[in-house]
């Protein structure tokens, strides 16, 4: 098996026996990269010298003995919006076009003291506010599976990168499905985390109240290990929680008897694709057949999450991109008259339509006279969404779904219409409301060969059930092909 | 035309507090460093930053908010006010408007009348300072220094509830008392780490609805605040009397032109968009936290002119000026515990240094001398070793470099001339050159002998012991 076709704990084993060595795997991912960022533009920063130094490093540390971890010298990407010191982090949009950190988010230094080594920074939609990756100042990012269509967003490059095998895994994050709907577009398997249960510190906020950073890997036990490393509690992050329980690898057992497994009949109502229905119910009957008590039940309150979401979501990011001004960093305007023309020409020229548009309903929504009707309104939906969640808790151990309407839809579909767009998101953005963890993984492909992605819901820190189950449904389904294979 | 008029007064005073470091981050606090040293990814509003509550911040607002009677919110939240400006790196100011630390509160003043009147306290809030730009005339440009950015403030707004500049002086007086007795802020306001801004209205006497009102903003002194209530009270009056309407706007006050301008009017007024900072959780004051920082307050004022009473014996008089400072206070206690001669100790404060502080226009604040050499100072007169016109001289020098007076008194040969031998010869040379006195004396006039007692202190260079001249020269006559 060549190095870019192993799972991040296969080569991190190969590297430990000797059988490879960090740099060779660096090297190989970065000739992977050579070879397909021209057709697929996962990334939009690679950073060969620096992968290079880490992984002699690394590879040095893991022969002294020092790094033991069960990722050490595994090449790894970035999500582009999460701050690495010294390396170029834009959110894909053009007002960063120039901005370096001068420090490391919390998840990726976790990541570097655990021996990963890091490849770049990969290519979501700007500020991470679309479903597609098309919103990027630098470019499309192209489905590995069928480069016509698109890659899921916003961590679409994170999730292609995983697919297209250029990269062992990544971190992704995930405000309203973020890793998710891209990790089923791609076949990978992706996980949005308990809100708190990985620092926000140096993930550059969109919605700071739903915002997770999560993992992107091939196969459920690399996920496991990835959010096993990432995971911590971190004083600088006042959200973040502090949680014993954080040896995910632990839950990688095939065994779900007596399992209690709910199927909202919310979520296979009109808009779900048959194909996608049909793969999704397939899977809960694997699930059953292996032990678990399936039912369907309603969830309720689903339709009042779209709104809900595109209310706090928008009001938060309005708030938070004020920082992106011209002055202190990023993208200032050549000519201005003045401090309020050069804000004001300098965020118009720096921003693409999609994030004008988000500030621009925050905004409105935070203005005086509307703040009760919409944004405290979307509050109290919040809530009750989470209860509704609460009492299906009370009956089932995870909540089983399909991760989006649809396949990948072909590039330009999406931005022609928003809403429909914002739509699709319906099946993932009540568990960013909630705060609950989730998992993506694949669970067949449709008759175009894109592939269909199944979605578990767990409670607040139950993320060991949602592993276990995900591991069992992984082994009974058989190995999901790449398209590398498929794809000739 | 005679128609009587009142003035309605409401203060929204920020207090700079006395943390060491910032409110969200761990930078300093300290002041005059080189710009921008105090920074970090968070003060800076850095892509990525998050805010962590600084605890002391809270414990001072929860300990103001108890000293004023405050109701303190057990599940308090911070808020982001959103507006752009260079010196506000986020864009956006972390404050609290729903659920403020402390609300309901109010103190106590005297009036001019001599009665005691409420003041209430609408609020206390926490917020952060912005950084400072610097207007670079010379290259045209504009500069942000971001060392101040971050720094802990507490706003406190009160009811609109005073009549006079006389009362609002008497609160922030007692305001800043409060503050400085719990240690929260040195209070300055020349220095900015105590401001206030002046909500003013007029209303017909009598009548029950509030006029419009203004703010006045740039009030650097209890002086600048007086003349610019006094003036703002007499345009409001004049506009109404000449049937002009008030119209609400922020104003600045220009305190050498002794006038305001407007700044900004209501409809210029920005819609700051306030929501609650989701990365922030909610403050919740347990009953522990409470008890422990209400265990901690310290001996108030009222409190310690009760027990100088009781303790010290000294007049009323003395004890109202020496409690009205928490620094006077602490000088007076510490120098007390040490020579034990608390009416002494009282005395230098009242005369000398109240009269060097008036000469010299020095806040009461910034008085240098420690209370170990005052103890020194009473103690070298109570020796004899220097006289009172001396240990004037050496208190000068305390007063201006904190000098220790028994150096001082050495290094500039103060020591009293205790050479019987010495003085004797001096006092029978002024007895030998000053016959008409020596005359006026024995002849009954008692007077006489204080001119010879000076004329011996003269020729002795001061550096004798007065009492010790008079006895001598009345035995030798």
């Amino acid at each position: 098996m060549t190095i870019t076709d192993m799972t991040a704990l296969q080569l991190a084993e190969a590297i430990r026996s000797g059988q490879t060595t960090a740099v060779e795997a660096a090297e190989a991912m970065l000739a992977s990269i050579e070879a397909k960022e021209k057709k697929y533009n996962c990334y939009v920063t690679v950073d060969a010298q620096g992968a290079l130094a880490q992984a002699k490093d690394v590879q040095a540390r893991i022969e002294a003995g020092e790094l033991t971890g069960a990722l050490a010298g595994v090449p790894v990407a970035i999500k582009d919006n999460m701050c690495t010191a010294g390396l170029l982090t834009t959110c894909s949009s053009r007002i960063l076009h120039n901005f370096v950190p001068a420090y490391t988010a919390e998840a990726v230094l976790n990541l570097q003291k655990a021996g990963a080594v890091i490849l770049g920074k990969t290519n979501m939609d700007e500020f991470a506010m679309g479903s597609t990756t098309e919103t990027s100042a630098y470019g499309v990012t192209r489905n590995p599976w069928n480069a016509e269509h698109v890659p899921g967003g916003s961590s679409g490059g994170s999730a292609a990168a995983v697919a297209a095998g250029e990269c062992s895994c990544a971190l992704g994050s995930d405000t309203g499905g973020s890793i998710r709907q891209p990790a089923s577009y791609c076949g990978t398997v992706g996980m949005k985390p308990t809100y708190g249960t990985v620092s926000r510190y140096g993930l550059i906020a969109y919605g700071s109240s739903l915002d997770q950073i999560g993992p992107l890997a091939r196969d459920v036990a690399d996920c496991a290990a990835l959010l096993t490393v990432i995971a911590s509690h971190d004083e600088k992050d006042s959200t973040s929680i502090a949680r014993e329980d954080t040896d995910f690898t632990a839950a990688l057992r095939d065994d779900v008897k007596g399992m209690r497994i709910g199927i909202p009949n919310d979520y296979f109502g009109d808009g779900l694709d048959g194909e996608v229905k049909d793969a999704v119910l397939a899977a809960a009957k694997a699930l059953e057949k292996k032990g678990a008590i399936v039912e369907h039940f309603d969830l309720s309150l689903v339709e009042y999450a779209i709104p809900a979401y595109y209310t706090i979501a928008a009001a938060e990011a309005s708030s938070n991109l004020e920082r992106f001004d011209g002055i202190k960093y990023g993208y200032r305007t050549k000519e201005y008259a003045g401090l309020h023309n050069m804000y004001k020409k300098s965020r118009s020229e720096g921003f693409g339509a999609e994030v004008k548009r988000r500030i621009m309903l925050g905004s409105f929504v935070l203005s005086s006279g509307y703040y009760d009707a919409y944004y405290l309104k979307a509050l109290r939906v919040k809530a009750l969404i989470k209860q509704a969640f609460d009492d299906a808790f009370a009956k089932y151990d995870v909540i089983l779904g399909p991760v989006a309407p649809t396949t990948a839809p072909r590039l330009g579909e999406s931005l022609a219409d928003p809403i429909k767009m914002y739509l699709g998101d319906i099946y993932t953005i009540a568990v960013n409301l909630a705060g609950l963890p989730a998992i993506s993984l694949p669970c067949g492909r449709d008759r175009k060969g894109l592939p269909i992605g199944l979605q578990l819901i767990g409670d607040c820190f139950q993320e060991k059930k949602l592993i276990q189950a995900a591991y069992t449904y992984e082994q009974a389904r058989g190995a999901f092909p790449t398209p590398a294979e498929e794809v000739a | 035309m005679a128609r009587e008029y009142e003035t309605v007064i409401g203060l929204e005073v920020h207090v700079e507090l006395a943390t060491k470091t910032k409110i969200f981050c761990g930078c300093s606090t300290a002041f005059g460093a080189e710009p921008n040293t105090q920074t970090c990814p968070v003060c800076t509003g850095m892509p990525g930053s998050l805010p962590v509550l600084n605890r002391q911040v809270l414990e001072y607002a929860i300990a103001v908010g108890l000293a004023t009677d405050c109701e303190i919110t057990r599940h308090a939240k911070f808020d982001r006010k959103n507006y752009f400006y260079p010196d506000n790196p986020q864009n956006y100011q972390i404050s609290q408007l729903y659920l403020p630390i402390c609300r309901n509160g109010g103190v106590e003043i005297e009036t001019a009348e001599g009665g005691a009147k409420r003041v209430g306290i609408h609020e206390i809030h926490m917020e952060e300072d912005a950084g400072k730009l610097i207007h670079d005339e010379w290259a045209d440009c504009s500069l942000v220094d971001y060392n101040r950015s971050g720094v802990p403030l507490i706003e406190i707004v009160s009811e609109p509830d005073m009549r006079s500049a006389e009362e609002v002086i008497a609160y922030l007086e007692k305001l800043r008392l409060i503050i400085q007795y719990l240690g929260a802020s040195d209070c300055k306001l020349q220095e900015g780490s105590m401001r206030a801004d002046v909500n003013l209205s007029v209303r017909e006497a009598g009548a029950e609805k509030f006029g419009t009102r203004t703010e006045m903003k740039n009030l650097n002194s209890f002086k600048a605040i007086s003349r610019a209530i006094e003036g703002e009270t007499e345009r409001q009056i004049d506009l109404l009397e000449s049937g002009e309407k008030v119209i609400q706007e922020t104003r600045r006050w220009d305190d050498v032109k002794g006038e305001s301008y407007a700044m900004r009017s209501k409809e210029d007024a920005q819609d700051y968009r306030y929501f609650p900072d989701p990365d922030l959780v909610p403050v919740v004051v347990s009953d522990e936290m409470l008890e422990e920082i209400r265990a901690k307050q310290p001996e108030f004022r009222t409190e310690k002119m009760k027990r100088y009473r009781e303790e010290f014996g000294i007049p009323d008089y003395d004890i109202e000026i020496i409690t009205a400072s928490k620094h006077m206070a602490d000088l007076f206690e510490a120098a007390t515990a040490i020579c034990g001669q608390p009416k002494k100790v009282s005395n230098w404060l009242m005369g000398e240094t109240l009269r060097l502080m008036k000469e010299r226009e020095v806040e009461v604040e910034d008085l240098r001398f420690s209370p170990e050499n005052l103890a020194k100072l009473i103690a070298l007169t109570d020796a004899g070793t220097i006289n009172s016109s001396v240990a004037k001289e050496v208190f000068e020098a305390m007063f201006g470099e904190n000098a220790d007076p028994e150096k001082y008194v050495e290094e500039h040969g103060l020591k009293n001339v205790s050479d019987e031998g010495a003085l004797q010869k001096t006092v029978e040379e002024v007895i030998a050159a000053n016959p008409q006195s020596v005359a006026d004396y024995r002849n009954g006039k008692e007077k006489a002998i204080g001119f010879l007692v000076g004329q011996t202190m003269k020729a002795m260079k001061g550096k004798a012991d007065p009492a010790a001249v008079n006895r001598m020269l009345k035995e030798l006559l």
